[in-house]
């Protein structure tokens, strides 16, 4: 029950300080991607189910302030979450190369597939500009945010789970 | 045997892979129904209203007052160099504002005689603040703090220093999404203001690192339409109100079919600082509403 109420309250400082702070703080319009980092660090610390709910509340959060219909972003960072969830195996709290390459991993494909969906469906096809514009930018400075916040994820998550143990 | 079916003694557990499957369907279904209607719109705009708004205007206060003395601390020296600048400005305006409400007497009696009516200055306004923007980079909306109660409600107009910013396309009780016309998926029917020639503005995400905007389908036969002018918001429009100020044009190209011509506005606003909008509550009134 803690676990969960701490988890809501990630998500939701996370989804304002994003729309806010980092809004100010933005590299040449680029702000980065803190749902997606909470998604998947939760999806592989604790599991699948873990990384498809709060994937599906980070994305329906978006969705209902910016998104044009529901469910989309919803969808789409539910099955992040769940991709990452199968790594839970093989994932050690030491070990810092694997969350960096998994998020990095899930950045990417999850500003492919919006572009895929949203912007070569309506015509425009540039997609090395908008790779080498949006998409990798977006990747690079949601790893650096990455580099701060994932400590603090992982701190909470494993204070957690020893309480849980006592 | 099957890892729905619950055995005594063991808490109940949905597998992931069945809650995956569920919340796929529910996310369709919701995709499905949200495209065409706005079912989910009031009660999920209700309850992120109080959960999350609350948050964000206190974040947005606290910003603001950074800023604010940030800027305070940079702005006190060119304030003095501008404080001597605008003392002499202040005496070449005055005696020009003589003259002007002289011209400003006579336009007055000029419309008298032509029973202009001044519609435009009328519409009803609201102020609102601005307190948070979208939170992906390929479009461009953001949330202001006033909402159904304050009488807002969707597609109304929002405008800034002079010039057209976007319109509203969801409200909550105390929040609304304002979409901007620079925004990748917003188009604006819009005339230049000198030949009354029609085209369609739209938001691109590629021109707006430049601080421009796209139009395209500008008829222009004559070959009147000019760099440098003025494009507003046409009156044929559904969604917006007639003559409010987008921009200037920037840059004409001939299209391939040689009939008609795009190119670039650059906006009236500027959309990298704004902070307070506002909102026109008077809407355009369709044939349906009537």
């Amino acid at each position: 029950m803690l676990k969960k109420c701490i988890i809501a309250i990630f998500i939701i400082v996370c989804f304002v300080l994003q729309c806010s702070v980092f809004d100010s703080l933005s590299f040449a319009g680029i702000i980065p991607n803190l749902m997606i980092i909470l998604t998947s660090s939760f999806g592989f610390m604790c599991g699948e189910k873990y990384g498809l709910v709060i994937g599906f509340v980070c994305g329906l959060l978006s969705d209902i302030f910016f998104g044009s219909f529901l469910g989309f972003y919803a969808l789409l960072l539910m099955y992040i979450g769940y991709v990452n969830g199968k790594f839970c195996k093989i994932f050690y709290p030491e070990d810092i190369k694997l969350p960096l390459a998994l998020i990095v991993v899930s950045d990417l494909s999850y500003g492919i597939i919006c572009y895929v969906l949203t912007f070569m469906l309506r015509g425009k096809f540039q997609f090395t500009y908008y790779f080498a514009h949006v998409i990798l930018p977006e990747a690079l400075y949601t790893i650096v945010v990455t580099l701060f916040l994932y400590p603090l994820i992982l701190k909470v998550n494993e204070k957690l789970e020893n309480r849980k143990e006592h | 045997m099957s890892p729905v079916v619950k055995r005594k003694g063991e808490k109940f557990t949905l597998p992931s892979k069945y809650l995956l499957f569920i919340l796929t369907i529910l996310c369709t279904a919701m995709m499905l129904i949200t495209f065409g209607t706005d079912a989910f719109n009031r009660p999920l705009n209700t309850v992120v209203g109080y959960v999350i708004i609350p948050f964000q205007r206190g974040i947005g206060r606290v910003g603001e007052w950074l800023s604010n003395r940030s800027e305070e601390l940079v702005q006190i020296r060119t304030l003095l160099d501008e404080n001597a600048r605008l003392k002499a400005e202040v005496a070449a305006l005055t005696e020009e504002n003589t003259l002007l409400q002289q011209d400003k007497y006579e336009l007055n009696r000029l419309q008298e005689l032509f029973e202009l009516s001044e519609q435009y200055a009328s519409y009803h306004k609201v102020g609102a603040r601005i307190i948070g923007r979208d939170s992906g980079n390929w479009y461009s909306a953001f949330v202001i703090d006033k909402g159904e109660e304050d009488g807002l409600e969707v597609d109304m107009n929002v405008i800034a220093g002079g010039g057209l910013v976007g319109r509203i396309t969801s409200v909550g009780p105390n929040w609304a999404r304002v979409t901007s016309i620079i925004s990748d998926n917003s188009h604006v029917s819009a005339m230049t203001l000198s030949t009354e020639d029609n085209m369609t503005v739209s938001g691109d995400l590629k021109q707006m690192a430049n601080g421009c905007i796209t139009f395209k389908q500008l008829m222009d036969g004559q070959d009147m339409v000019r760099e440098g002018d003025k494009v507003v918001t046409s009156d044929i429009s559904d969604k917006y109100l007639p003559n409010i100020l987008i921009g200037y044009i920037s840059a004409i190209d001939k299209d391939a079919n040689n009939l008609t011509k795009s190119g670039q506005i650059v906006p009236a606003v500027d959309f990298e600082h704004l902070g307070e909008v506002l909102v026109i509550t008077d809407r355009k009134q369709t044939a349906e509403e009537n």
